[in-house]
C-alpha cells in the first residue's frame, strides 16, 4: 500500500512513534510544519509541545526537558539552527540526548526561505564551539525521514548526545508516493537510567568511550550537570587529568563507534569506473542518472551517504576503490567534496555537480556536469 | 519523617567568594528559606546561571544544573513542563538577567512555575566588574570608566508589568529575606526575589559603596523594596496540561494509506503544472491530483511555491506522475500546463516557453489568446454553473478537466481522492461534476 506523505509528516509520525514526549520549537520556513504537527498531536500521547520565544529558549527548554526523563526534539532551520549553536555546545558537554531537525535552506542568514538548499553540511559538524563530533543522518526521500527519524531517537539515547536530521526544504514540503512497507519499526527502547537501589555518581564511566547512565531530575538519584567542565561527580573539573579525561571521552565515544553510526547506500555495478555520490534531496536525481546511464549500456555506480557525521570513511573508501571518477552532487558549492576528496586516491579524479539557486539537480545535469556518458 | 537542616554541604564551606561579596549571604537566606519550607531536595531542581553566583552550585545537595549564559529560565522552564511536581529556581546574576532578559520577560508572562533569585551586585563580578543592565546611572565600572550613561532595567517592575504572581526587593541587610523567597518558593506560579548585595572586588571599592549608598540609590532610583506583587493565577506547566487534558487518549494522526482501486495505462514520466493565484486553492488541487495518481497504482510528487504572502500573488504547483517511482521531483519542463488567473499567467511566463507540439496547456479561457506551441485547450469557467463565482474551485475543476481530456486515468479516482480528503468533499464532488462543460475549445 501506498501514502501520499510529506517528509514533516513522516518526521513528525516517527518522533510520536519513537517515544517522543517533547517539543519546542519556534517558527521558521521550512520548519514549521513538523512544530504544528507535534502541537496537534504530542498532547494526545501525554507529551508536551511548545512554541518558545526564540530559538535559544527552543533548545534551552528542550535540554531542560530531556534532563528531566523527556525524549525531545526540535526542528529548525538555518537561521534557527545559528541560534542553537551555543546550547549545542551544552548539550554535548553535559550528554543530553536531543534530535534536530534542520530543515535547510538556500543561502545564508535570511537567504531564500521558501527555496532548498543544503548549505548547512559543514556547519552541522562544526557549529558549536570546541569541535566535538555529533551526529548528522540525511534523508534522502520522505521514507527515510520516518526511519531516520525513529533511528536518530534510538542513536541519542545510546550515544547521550544532539543528533541532526539534516533534510531540506524540499523533502519536508514535498508530498510524494511511498511504499508502506518500506517504514522500519526497529523499536526506540526505554532510556537507560540509573537502578533506584544503587548509587549514582552522574558522569562515572569505565573506559573513554563508555557512555554514563542518566538518571533524570526528579528521579532518585541527586542530579547535577554541567556546561563547565566537571569530573565524574558533576562537579568543577580543573586539574589538566580531569579536563583530558572529559575532552577525550566526548570525542571518543561517537569517534569509536563510526561502524555501528555509519549508514550508506551503495548501487555498486562492478566494473564501472564512475561513482556518483550524494545525500539528500538529490540523491534521488543520481538513482534516476543512474538508471538512465544503465539504460543506455553504460556503467555507472552510485552511493548514498546516509550518515555525513561522522563521515562513513570505510563505506566511502570500499565504494570508490575501483573507481577513476568520482562525481559528488549536492545542494552547495561542494561541501561534503572535501570529505571524499580527502578519502579518495592521487589517481582519482572527484568533481562536483553543485547548485545554488534554489533548484533541484536534474539527472540531466548529473549527467552533463558529471561528465557521465 | 524525614526533616531536612540543611540544602547546603556546611562541610564543604567556606564560600569561595570574594570577603563580603553578598552572594554567601543570599545563598544562606535560600537555604534558610527550604528549611523553613521542608521541601524533599530530591523534587527541587536549581539551575544556576553563570557567573560567580554560579559558584553556589557545589554547596547545594539538592539537584542542580549550570548551563550558559542567560538562558538558565529556559532550563527551568524545560524542567518544569516536563515535570510539574518539581519546585524549580533560577539563581542568576544582574548579567544573566541582561543576555536572558527576553526569557525572564516571557517565563513572567506564561507565569512559569519558576523561583528566580536575583543576586543583584550591579556589575559582572566575575569577568571584572564591567557595567551590567542593573548598573545605575554615574557608576563607575570597567566599561563605564567615562562615566555610565545608561538607565538601569527595573527588573521587578518589567517582570510584574508583565505576569510575575510574585515579585519581591530587598538587599541583603533585610532580616526578613529568607521569609521573602520563602514566599517566592510557596508560589505556583512565576516569582522573582530582586536581592540588592555587594560585589567587593569591583562595583564597592569603584564606586564608594556601603549599605547607606545602596539605600540611597534604591530611593533615589524610586525602586521599593518589599514585596511588589503577589497575585497567585495559574501556573503555565499545569494549565497546560489542563488545556490539553481533553486530548489525552485520543488516536494520533494514523498512516493515510491510498488503495490503488483504478488503473493508469501511463507509461512514462508525465509533469503537470499548475499555475494560478494565491488563495485559489491551488495545491489542494495539485495534492488532489496527486493523491488520485496514486489512487490510480501511479507514483507521484507535488511540490508547490507561492510567495511569502499567501493569500496574493501566483501560487504554482508541480505535480509528476509515472508509472515508476518519482526519485526526481523538480520539473524543467511541464507536458501539462494549466494556467488560471492573470497572477497565474505571470508566473508561467517561463514556462510557456519550453512548451512543444507534444505538450497542452490547457488555459483560463479569459486569458486567451496566449502564445505557444502546445496545444491549447481554453476552460471556460463561464460554463460551470454557480461555480463561475467560486474561483476556489476552478483549479480542481480544471485537474478535471485534465483528466477528461487526456485519460490520465479515471476520473473516480480522483473523486475517491476528494472523498478522503474530508474538508468541502461536497463542493469539490460538485465542482468536479460542473467540469463537465469546461473545456470550450482544444487546438
Ligand atoms: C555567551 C557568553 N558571553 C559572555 C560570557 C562571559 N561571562 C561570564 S560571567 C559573565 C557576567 C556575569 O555577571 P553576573 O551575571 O552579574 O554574575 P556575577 O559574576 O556578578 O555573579 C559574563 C559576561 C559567557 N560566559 N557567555
Ligand atoms: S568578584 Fe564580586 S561577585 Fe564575584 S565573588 Fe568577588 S565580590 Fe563576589
Ligand atoms: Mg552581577
Amino acid at each position: 500500500m501506498r501514502e501520499f506523505i510529506t517528509g514533516a509528516e513522516a518526521i513528525g509520525r516517527a518522533a510520536l512513534d519513537a517515544g517522543c514526549d517533547f517539543f519546542a520549537g519556534y517558527p521558521i520556513t521550512p520548519a514549521t510544519p513538523i512544530l504544528l504537527y507535534m502541537v496537534k498531536e504530542l498532547p494526545k500521547v501525554g507529551g508536551v509541545a511548545f512554541q518558545a520565544e526564540d530559538e535559544l529558549a527552543s533548545i534551552g527548554m528542550c535540554i531542560g526537558a530531556a534532563l528531566s526523563g523527556a525524549r525531545v526534539l526540535t526542528a529548525t532551520s538555518g537561521p534557527g539552527l545559528s541560534l542553537y549553536s551555543e546550547n549545542i555546545g551544552l548539550a554535548i558537554m553535559a550528554e543530553v540526548p536531543m534530535v534536530i531537525v534542520d530543515c535547510q535552506r538556500l543561502g545564508p542568514a535570511t537567504g531564500a526561505a521558501t527555496t532548498t538548499g543544503e548549505g548547512d553540511v559543514q556547519f552541522l559538524r562544526w557549529g558549536t564551539s570546541g569541535g566535538y563530533p555529533v551526529i548528522v543522518l540525511a534523508p534522502a526521500d520522505a521514507v527515510d525521514c520516518y526511519n531516520l527519524t525513529r533511528r536518530a531517537f534510538y542513536l541519542s539515547e545510546r550515544f547521550r548526545l544532539p543528533v541532526f536530521v539534516a533534510t531540506d526544504k524540499e523533502t519536508v514540503a514535498t508530498l510524494s508516493a511511498v511504499e508502506m512497507d518500506r517504514y522500519l519499526h526497529e523499536p526506540v527502547p526505554k532510556r537507560n537510567v540509573a537502578p533506584a537501589d544503587a548509587d549514582h555518581v552522574p558522569y562515572r564511566i569505565g573506559h573513554p568511550a563508555e557512555v554514563p547512565v542518566m538518571s533524570p531530575f526528579g528521579g532518585p538519584h541527586l542530579v547535577r550537570v554541567s556546561g563547565a567542565s566537571y569530573n565524574e561527580r558533576g562537579s568543577r573539573a580543573w586539574r589538566p587529568a580531569e579536563l583530558d579525561r572529559l575532552n577525550r571521552h566526548l570525542a571518543a565515544k561517537v569517534d569509536q563507534a563510526e561502524d555501528e553510526i555509519a549508514l550508506v547506500r551503495a548501487d555498486l555495478q562492478p566494473g564501472a569506473r564512475t561513482v556518483v555520490i550524494s545525500y539528500g534531496i538529490s540523491s534521488g536525481s543520481v538513482a534516476e542518472a543512474v538508471r538512465l546511464v544503465r539504460r543506455e549500456g553504460g556503467e555507472v555506480s552510485g552511493l548514498t551517504v546516509i550518515s555525513l557525521w561522522p563521515v562513513p570513511e570505510q563505506a566511502i573508501r570500499d565504494a570508490i576503490r575501483d573507481a577513476d571518477r568520482v562525481v559528488v552532487v549536492e545542494m552547495n558549492l561542494g561541501q561534503y567534496r572535501r570529505e571524499i576528496e580527502r578519502l579518495a586516491t592521487d589517481r582519482q579524479q572527484v568533481v562536483g555537480v553543485n547548485r545554488v539557486d534554489g533548484e533541484l539537480i536534474s539527472p540531466d545535469q548529473i549527467l552533463a556536469e558529471g561528465g557521465i556518458l | 519523617m524525614t526533616r531536612w537542616t540543611s540544602y547546603i554541604d556546611e562541610s564543604r564551606k567556606p564560600y569561595p567568594f570574594c570577603p563580603g561579596c553578598g552572594h554567601g549571604l543570599i545563598l544562606d537566606q535560600i537555604n534558610a528559606a527550604l528549611v523553613k519550607l521542608q521541601i524533599d531536595p530530591r523534587t527541587i531542581v536549581v539551575v544556576l546561571d553563570i557567573g560567580c553566583v554560579s559558584l553556589c552550585r557545589e554547596f547545594l545537595t539538592t539537584n542542580w544544573m549550570l548551563g550558559l549564559h542567560g538562558r538558565s529560565v529556559t532550563y527551568a522552564s524545560g524542567i518544569k513542563l516536563a515535570n510539574p511536581n518539581l519546585k524549580v529556581f533560577v539563581l542568576t546574576g544582574d548579567g544573566g538577567v541582561g543576555i536572558g532578559g527576553n526569557h525572564v520577560i516571557n517565563a513572567a508572562r506564561r507565569n512559569m512555575g519558576i523561583t528566580v533569585v536575583l543576586f543583584n551586585n550591579l556589575n559582572f563580578g566575575m569577568t571584572g566588574g564591567e557595567h551590567s543592565v542593573t548598573t545605575p546611572p554615574d557608576s563607575i565600572t570597567s566599561t563605564t570608566e567615562y562615566g555610565h550613561l545608561e538607565q538601569p532595567l527595573d527588573v521587578c517592575a518589567t517582570v510584574a508589568a508583565n505576569g510575575a504572581s510574585y515579585v519581591a526587593r530587598t538587599t541583603t541587610f533585610d532580616e526578613n529575606l529568607s521569609d521573602l523567597i520563602a514566599a517566592g518558593i510557596a508560589n505556583e506560579g512565576f516569582s522573582l526575589v530582586d536581592v540588592w548585595e555587594f560585589c567587593t572586588a569591583y562595583y564597592v571599592p569603584n564606586n564608594r559603596y556601603g549599605r547607606r549608598q545602596m539605600e540611597a540609590m534604591l530611593e533615589r532610583l524610586e525602586f521599593r523594596t518589599g514585596v511588589l506583587r503577589s497575585s497567585p493565577r495559574p501556573e503555565y506547566s499545569r494549565a497546560y496540561r489542563q488545556a490539553v487534558a481533553g486530548e489525552a487518549g485520543r488516536p494520533t494522526r494514523p498512516p493515510q494509506p491510498i488503495e490503488a482501486r483504478y488503473t493508469s495505462r501511463l507509461s512514462r514520466r508525465v509533469a503537470c503544472v499548475i499555475s494560478g493565484a494565491a488563495g485559489k486553492k491551488i495545491n489542494t488541487a495539485a495534492a488532489l491530483l496527486g493523491r488520485a495518481a496514486v489512487g490510480a497504482g501511479l507514483w507521484a510528487t507535488q511540490r508547490s511555491d507561492y510567495p511569502v504572502t499567501v493569500k496574493t500573488g501566483y501560487s504554482i504547483s508541480e505535480v509528476v506522475l509515472s508509472p515508476e517511482r518519482v526519485c526526481y521531483s523538480g520539473v524543467t519542463k511541464p507536458d501539462l500546463l494549466v494556467v488560471l488567473f492573470p497572477e497565474g499567467l505571470a508566473r508561467a511566463r517561463p514556462h510557456l516557453d519550453t512548451l512543444t507540439p507534444a505538450d497542452t496547456l490547457y488555459l483560463d479561457s479569459r486569458l486567451a489568446p496566449v502564445q505557444t506551441a502546445a496545444r491549447q485547450v481554453l476552460l471556460d469557467f463561464g460554463q460551470t454553473g454557480a461555480f463561475v463565482r467560486k474561483q476556489e474551485y476552478w483549479a480542481t475543476m480544471a485537474v478535471a478537466a485534465v483528466l477528461r481530456d487526456r485519460h490520465l486515468f479515471p476520473l473516480e479516482a480522483l473523486e475517491d481522492a476528494i472523498r478522503n480528503q474530508s474538508s468541502y468533499a461536497e463542493e469539490n464532488l460538485a465542482a468536479v461534476a460542473a467540469s463537465e462543460g469546461l473545456i470550450k475549445s482544444s487546438t
